[in-house]
This record gives C-alpha cells, structure tokens and sequence, in this order.
C-alpha cells in the first residue's frame, strides 16, 4: 500500500501537466542574471539591465514593470539625515531613473552663485580674475525658489538678483588679515556703486542709477524679513599683507549646474548598488580566520559552531568596497566566495552645498524630471 | 518634431529639443516596458547641440501615442516616488528624534559609570 503511494508520487513529479501554464518565474540561472551582476575576479559580468517587456517572451514571462506592480514594490529607507547629507535605498527601481535623479540633482537644480563682481580696489596677491572665480564658487544660503531667472535684457532687480559687498583692510604694522566669507555684507537695497556719469551730489530728486534697478529693498520681502541672506560663514576668500585691501560688490544670479557647477546644489550626489556578498561552501577553522583578516572593511566575522569550530558569516555585506581582496586569499577562492550586486537597489547619498536641505533637493529633481516629461507630452499634443 | 514616413505612424522618429540623456534614456526604459513596442532607442547627434532624437518602432499603433503613454508612465512613476520619499523622509524624522533621546540618555549613563569607576579608585 505505502509503496503503491510512493510509486504514484512519483509518476505524479514527472507528470507534463503539472507545470503551470504560465511560468510565473524565470529559471534561477536566468533570473539571477537579471536582477545580480556578478563580480568575477577578472571582471563582472550580467552587467546590461535587460528592461525590453519581451525578453523572456519566449518562455512566456512578462519582463514589463508595470505601473501597479512598481508602486507594490517600490520602497525607500533613509538611512541617515543631516542639515547637509543623507543617505538614503532606493529599492526596486531602474538604474535609467536613478541616474536620471542624479543628473538632475548635479545639473539642472537651480540656485544662487556668485556671477558679477565690480571690483573697486584689489591691491592683494589674488589677480582679480581668481578672485572672482572663487567668489562664484561660494554657496549661498538662501531658497533658490524665490527667485527669478535672469535674462540678457532683464535689468537687474529685487527680484534677480543678490548682491554682497565687501571692504577689507589690512592696516602696515599689523598681522596679515583672513577675509573670510563671512565679512560679505549683504545689501538688501541694491549696488552701491553708481553708473558712469552720474553724479553722487545732485540734489535732483530721483535716486542716482547705480548698477541694480531694485524697487524696493529685499529685506522689506517677507521671505527675507526676519532671514537676512547669508554665505556659508568660514571660508577663506583672500589672505591680505600689511597694506593690502580689496573693495569689491558681488552679484548674485539664479542659474543651473550645466552651465557652470558654480550653480549645483550638491557637492556631490551619488549611488552604488546594495553588495550581496554570499559564501557558496562552509568555511572553517584557518580558512575562516584568513577570510576575515583579508576584508579592510570587516564584511565577515566569526562564529562558533561548538565543539571548537569556528565558521565564517557574513556580517556586514553592505559595507563591501568590491575590492575583491576576498577573492585573492588562495586559489580556486573564487568558487567559494561569490560578490554580487543587487541591480535593482540603489545606495544613494546626497550632500548638499548649503541652500536646500538634501531632501528637499530630491523632492524637487524628482519634479523636474516630472516637468520635462509633461513637456514632451504636451508637446506630442 | 516627429519625422515618420508619409501613411506609416507606427515607426517615427522624434526630435526633442533641450534635453539630453537624463530624459531620453529615462524615457527608453518606460518605451521598452510597453508590449507594443519592437524597438526603441535615442541618439544625441552632437554633444554640443541640445538634441536628442527618439526612435519608436511598435507593431501597429501610432508611435506618437506610444511615445505619450511612455511620458505618462514615467510621470506617475516619479509621483510614486516622491511620495514614497516623502513618507520615508517624514518617518525617519519622527523616528530620530526618539533615537536621539535614547542615545543621550545612553550617554549620561556612561558617563554617571565612568564617575562611579573614578571614585572608586
Ligand atoms: S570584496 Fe573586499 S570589501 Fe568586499 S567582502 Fe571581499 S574583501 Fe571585503
């Protein structure tokens, strides 16, 4: 009876119906060439993301990411948040939308940069051209959004523009003097400096032009009312000699980080792939401690297993450098370690140079890209 | 700019103008999820022009539809996304300041065990 039942289980694992119809999943080998590159010692390898919605048509499996299905498995964690940084998974996503995410981030955020500078008096080391280059590359703390782009006919108003000014003075017999960004005065009625030709005493009743056209002063905005705008307080601009002096007016505009990085939001914004490290055989006793000691990065420790046995385990895998030293303990370790990346994971850290907190960055390059399709698509219209 | 042959609208090419990589590769990933697609690519004929033209291929429908539900796509993709960063964002804020808490008190016992020990010696 019990082997007549055996004997029927066993027609019944080769039975050609018992297949579904619809294989709902790839074959292993095939699916882990879809969703891991592979880090071979030589070189890695299943590294193209296959996105064509047909690719496994042949075996009748759907390779489209639809809609409905993404926003099931779409997630994010963020990892850490500061005032500047973070560091946040992107789980479940293309490498064409992340990349597009941080593209955006690098070049197309606008803010606030240094563009102008009129400089009065620079008697110090600096040549004006490096002066100026380093004034343009001083972040500005303020929110980009309250601002307008400025155009080549545009005159430079309230509304365009920021401006600072700047007066140091090293005295003789003094100590030499550190202009730090700090000693940028923000002036929130406009340029100081009068166009050529006009004259400072005439006791005409309207304004003498100077540089700017501003309507009314910026600090009278309420966005700017209890908020004066300010740089990032502690960089050093000019060292000056006894003697020296720059006096100078700097102008700042609104503008995107493709035309020059002055304008990026972020110092930098990057992602690597989750690393999967996975240990395809046990490793014991002298292997285990000489795996250990290899990794810089501490992605393996020890664990007891009684009897005075030790076993190695992965303990930290996202910490992985790929720098493959694992690989390299002996020979033929490349079949007991395998180092793998998540294709669909991203690690995505932002830092930002002060003028939108990191997740207000993203949220806008998240928009933008939102922009630019509705552009298109309106267009196609 | 859609450039097609003259009664076939189901092979085009588009022609886009100010965009680059950031979009049109975006925009290939989402054209490639659709079924009906059989081809699809872009091409940036010179680095220094703004330009990117799109090739859209499908097996009968008008291309320019394709090209729009492919934008359609990919802008519901990003409100899922920012939403979904928003709420990650939102939680991990509530969550730190509970963190942070513990830690300090964490802290302040560490330190009442460090006073302790250099009393008793
Ligand atoms: S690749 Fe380098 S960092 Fe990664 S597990 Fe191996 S030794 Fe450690």
């Amino acid at each position: 009876m019990a082997a007549a039942q055996e004997e029927k289980r066993e027609e019944k694992k080769f039975s050609i119906w018992d297949l579904p119809d619809v294989p709902e999943k790839l074959p292993p080998h095939l699916e882990f060439a879809r969703t891991r590159v592979q880090c071979n010692l030589d070189a890695p390898v299943h590294t193209e993301s296959i996105t064509y919605s047909g690719a496994y048509a042949s075996m009748r499996v759907d390779n489209s990411v639809q809609l409905d299905f993404f926003q099931e498995k779409f997630r994010v964690e963020v990892k850490r948040l500061t005032k500047d940084d973070m560091e946040f998974d992107l789980i479940g996503i293309d490498p064409s939308i992340a990349n597009a995410f941080r593209r955006i981030l690098i070049a197309e955020l606008p803010t606030m940069a240094i563009e102008k500078v009129f400089i009065a008096n620079n008697t110090s080391v600096i040549q004006d051209e490096v002066l100026a280059h380093r004034l343009g590359l001083i972040p500005i703390a303020v929110d980009p959004r309250l601002f307008e782009y400025i155009s080549e006919n545009d005159s430079p108003n309230e509304k365009n523009t920021i401006v600072f000014k700047l007066h140091a003075h090293c005295k003789r017999g003094e100590p030499r003097l550190t202009v730090k960004t700090k000693d940028l005065i923000w002036l929130p009625n406009g340029s100081e400096y009068l166009l050529e030709g006009q004259n400072p005493d005439s006791s005409s009743s309207s304004k003498p032009k100077t540089y700017t056209s501003f309507s009314c002063s910026q600090d009278s905005l309420p966005e700017f009312a209890n908020n004066p705008i300010s740089t990032l307080p502690d960089i050093t601009i000019a060292r000056l000699g006894p003697g020296q002096e720059i006096e100078f007016e700097a102008h700042a505009v609104k503008g995107m980080g493709k035309t020059h990085a002055k304008w990026s939001p972020v110092a930098t914004a990057w992602y690597r792939m989750l690393p999967e490290v996975v240990l395809l055989e046990d490793i014991e006793d002298e292997d285990a401690e000489a795996l250990v000691k290899t990794c810089p990065v501490k992605v393996f420790d020890i664990e007891d297993i009684g009897n005075g046995k030790k076993k190695a385990k992965v303990a930290r895998p996202r910490s992985c450098t790929l720098c493959r030293e694992c690989l390299r303990v002996g020979e033929e370790w490349e079949k007991r370690v395998s180092l793998r990346r998540v294709k669909d994971h991203f690690i995505f850290t932002i830092e930002s140079t002060g003028a939108l907190p990191p997740e207000v960055l993203f949220t806008e390059a998240v928009k933008i890209l939102e922009d630019k399709c509705e552009r298109v698509f309106s267009e196609l219209s | 700019m859609e450039h097609s042959a003259f009664g076939d609208q189901s092979n085009a090419t588009f022609s886009i103008t100010d965009e680059d990589h950031t979009l049109a590769n975006a925009i290939r990933f989402t054209l490639n999820q659709d079924s009906r697609v059989t081809f699809c690519g872009y091409s940036i004929p010179h680095p220094s022009d703004a330009l990117v033209n799109v090739r859209v291929q499908t097996s009968g429908d008008p291309a320019r539809e394709v090209l729009k539900d492919a934008c359609l796509d990919l802008i519901l993709m990003c409100r899922h996304v920012r939403s979904t960063f928003d709420k990650a964002v939102d939680d991990f804020k509530a969550n730190e300041g509970v963190q942070e808490q513990n830690i300090d008190s964490k802290a302040i016992e560490g330190v009442q065990a460090l006073d302790i020990d250099s009393e008793s010696d």
